[in-house]
């Protein structure tokens, strides 16, 4: 039981002038219960990795098998296999339509046939996953809330259809910092409650360090990186300005602590710990001072 | 340069109650100044950013741009043309297919004679430090060149202002870093009025000055070192401060003596390893 992807290589417009290689030989495998972080800069591959995830995209050349059935053989059963992956996209309350909260959640599940009985329990349970009761928000219009709330709306949405994988692009752009760290504590707990897998692409290096277990780093239609979060941000050597992305502020800010002598940890990413390891720091500077 | 006076605008919610999305806000901004606007989502920064080059239109109140009122039918093109607004998705501000022609967009709409066009175009291209790519196709840059670009574009209409919304909002922090320093040199070199709004609190920091809106309101106006020196205001408000400020607040509520107005990662590290 997984999503894997090998030798996977796609070409957007193929054969025209605006030809565009956007995923150059792909390998990788996503396994239940995971929380992987995509990063890398505009234009490397990421959005067009993950709608590989679920078939909407059709690899020019390798396979994508999600637990073990091959997306693009024929027969397939794709319907399914893009139910068991859930995707949230850019903007997803943009996508919202409906004239109340629970008729627009319920899209979903009534599509795949539920009863009505069915159909209420999926909602009502996607709904208090993100944090928004259907006691309190069923009824209300959706474009009445906040930019967060409607985006929590709409990853109720694809949460109501009960996916194992949960796919994310860029969940907190355009957020302000509470709706920020609002919609990653839905998504952490989320994670924590449903045991789902879950893929987050961003540019927020700070929450992907410290969500994500495992961080891709895409770049050119590669990936050139696979591993912890940690190892990535601590390893001096990895070129991360020319993949587009930049160390968590805090690890930054520890970074210039360093250089002037205070010997802080640098895989902390928690400002209460750090605040902590600087005292402990100073302390000890002091007495070997002395 | 610009100057909110009592500013409302007010407009319908679908109930059909009356909304205020600014409710008389005062704001004087002089020229050549660099002035950051943060807020929470629906606080009233994107409404002001509209009434600065009359695109909306004051329900109560008064906004003047350089002395002009921006009610006036009549004022609107000059206006338009000394405040040069960039939103947030560089996809949506770029018409041409060659980076240098959407450039030229503006000044040819001006009717300015061509070798004047050309002069513009390079000129805004190099300020923004694109001129290697004049004669690409811009669905080929990256995100923060094409916002780059797109800035190039305002610049050749010579605004004496230029107006920011949420700029590097679909960026990543490499293009955002780009736009930053764009911005910066242009307000530096070029003596550019700027008003950037943004959720991103470093970049807050850039600025000479921090207007901090909420609920149609201006809370808190002031240099970023004041500003974010007021941890608990500013969280209380659902934003947030540079990750050195935060850091700053923690030691002093933990016995240490610090300076006020830490804000930068450097001026921490100043002051715990002078």
């Amino acid at each position: 039981m997984s999503i894997a992807l090998s030798g996977v290589f796609y070409t957007y417009m193929p054969g025209t002038p605006y030809s565009r290689e956007a995923l150059r030989g792909i390998d990788l495998i996503i396994e239940p219960g995971e929380f992987i972080g995509i990063i890398g800069h505009t234009g490397s591959g990421k959005s067009t990795l993950v709608q590989h995830l679920n078939g909407l995209l059709r690899p020019t050349k390798g396979v994508v098998k999600v637990d073990g059935n091959d997306l693009h053989a024929k027969g397939a059963e794709k319907k399914r296999v893009r139910q068991r992956v859930g995707m949230v996209f850019q903007y997803p309350e943009h996508q919202l339509f409906e004239e109340s909260v629970f008729d627009d959640v319920a899209f979903g599940p009534r599509n795949l046939g539920l009863t009505a009985d069915e159909v209420s329990q999926r909602v009502e349970s996607a709904l208090e996953r993100v944090g928004l009761p259907a006691s309190d928000y069923a009824t209300r219009s959706p474009f009445r809330l906040s930019g967060g709330q409607m985006r929590r709306v709409a990853i109720a949405g694809v949460i109501a259809l009960q996916p194992e994988y949960l796919v994310l692009d860029e969940p907190s752009a355009g957020l302000d910092p509470r709706g920020r760290d609002e919609i990653y504590e839905q998504i952490l707990q989320l994670y924590h409650s449903s045991g789902m897998a879950v893929v987050l692409v961003t540019h927020n290096m700070e929450d992907v360090a410290r969500l994500a277990k495992r961080l891709l780093v895409m770049n050119r239609g590669r990936i050139e990186f696979d591993g912890k979060p940690t190892d990535l941000f601590r390893d001096e050597t990895i070129p991360l300005h020319e993949f587009g992305i930049s160390l968590p502020s805090v690890t930054s800010l520890i970074r210039t602590l360093r250089a002037r002598g205070l010997t802080v940890d640098d895989t902390l990413l928690d400002p209460g710990e750090v605040a902590g390891a600087i005292e402990v720091a100073l302390g000890q500077k002091r007495i070997g001072s002395c | 340069m610009l100057l909110a006076q009592d500013l409302c605008h007010s407009y319908c919610n679908e109930n059909g109650e009356e909304m205020m999305a600014l409710d008389h806000v005062n704001l004087k901004i002089d020229a050549g100044e660099f002035v950051a606007i943060i807020g929470r989502n629906g606080s009233g920064k994107s409404t002001l950013a509209k009434h600065l080059n009359a695109l909306l239109a004051p329900s109560g109140g008064a906004c003047l741009v350089a002395g002009m009122d921006t009610r006036i039918v009549s004022h609107l093109w000059d206006i338009r043309q000394m405040v040069g607004m960039v939103f947030q998705n560089p996809d949506n501000q770029i018409v041409a297919s060659i980076v240098e022609e959407d450039v030229a967009f503006g000044p040819e709409n001006l009717g300015l004679p061509p070798a004047e066009i050309v002069k513009r175009v390079e000129e805004s291209l190099r300020l923004v430090g694109m001129t290697d790519y004049r004669l690409h196709g811009p669905h080929l840059l990256s995100g923060g060149q094409k916002q780059r670009v797109a800035i190039a574009g305002v610049l050749a209409m010579h605004p004496r202002c230029l107006v920011l919304d949420e700029p590097t909002a679909m960026l990543d922090p490499v293009g955002r870093e780009e736009v930053l320093e764009s911005v910066c040199r242009l307000h530096r070199e070029e003596g550019i009025t700027v008003v950037y709004i943004t959720h991103f609190m470093e970049e807050a920091v850039a600025a000479g000055r921090v207007v901090v809106m909420d609920a149609g309101h201006i809370i808190l106006d002031g240099p970023p070192e004041v500003v974010f020196n007021r941890v608990e205001e500013i969280r209380a408000l659902g934003l947030d401060v540079p990750i050195a400020a935060d850091i700053a607040a923690r030691l002093r509520s933990g016995g240490r003596v610090l300076a006020e107005g830490i804000i930068t990662d450097e001026g921490l590290a100043r002051a715990l390893c002078p």
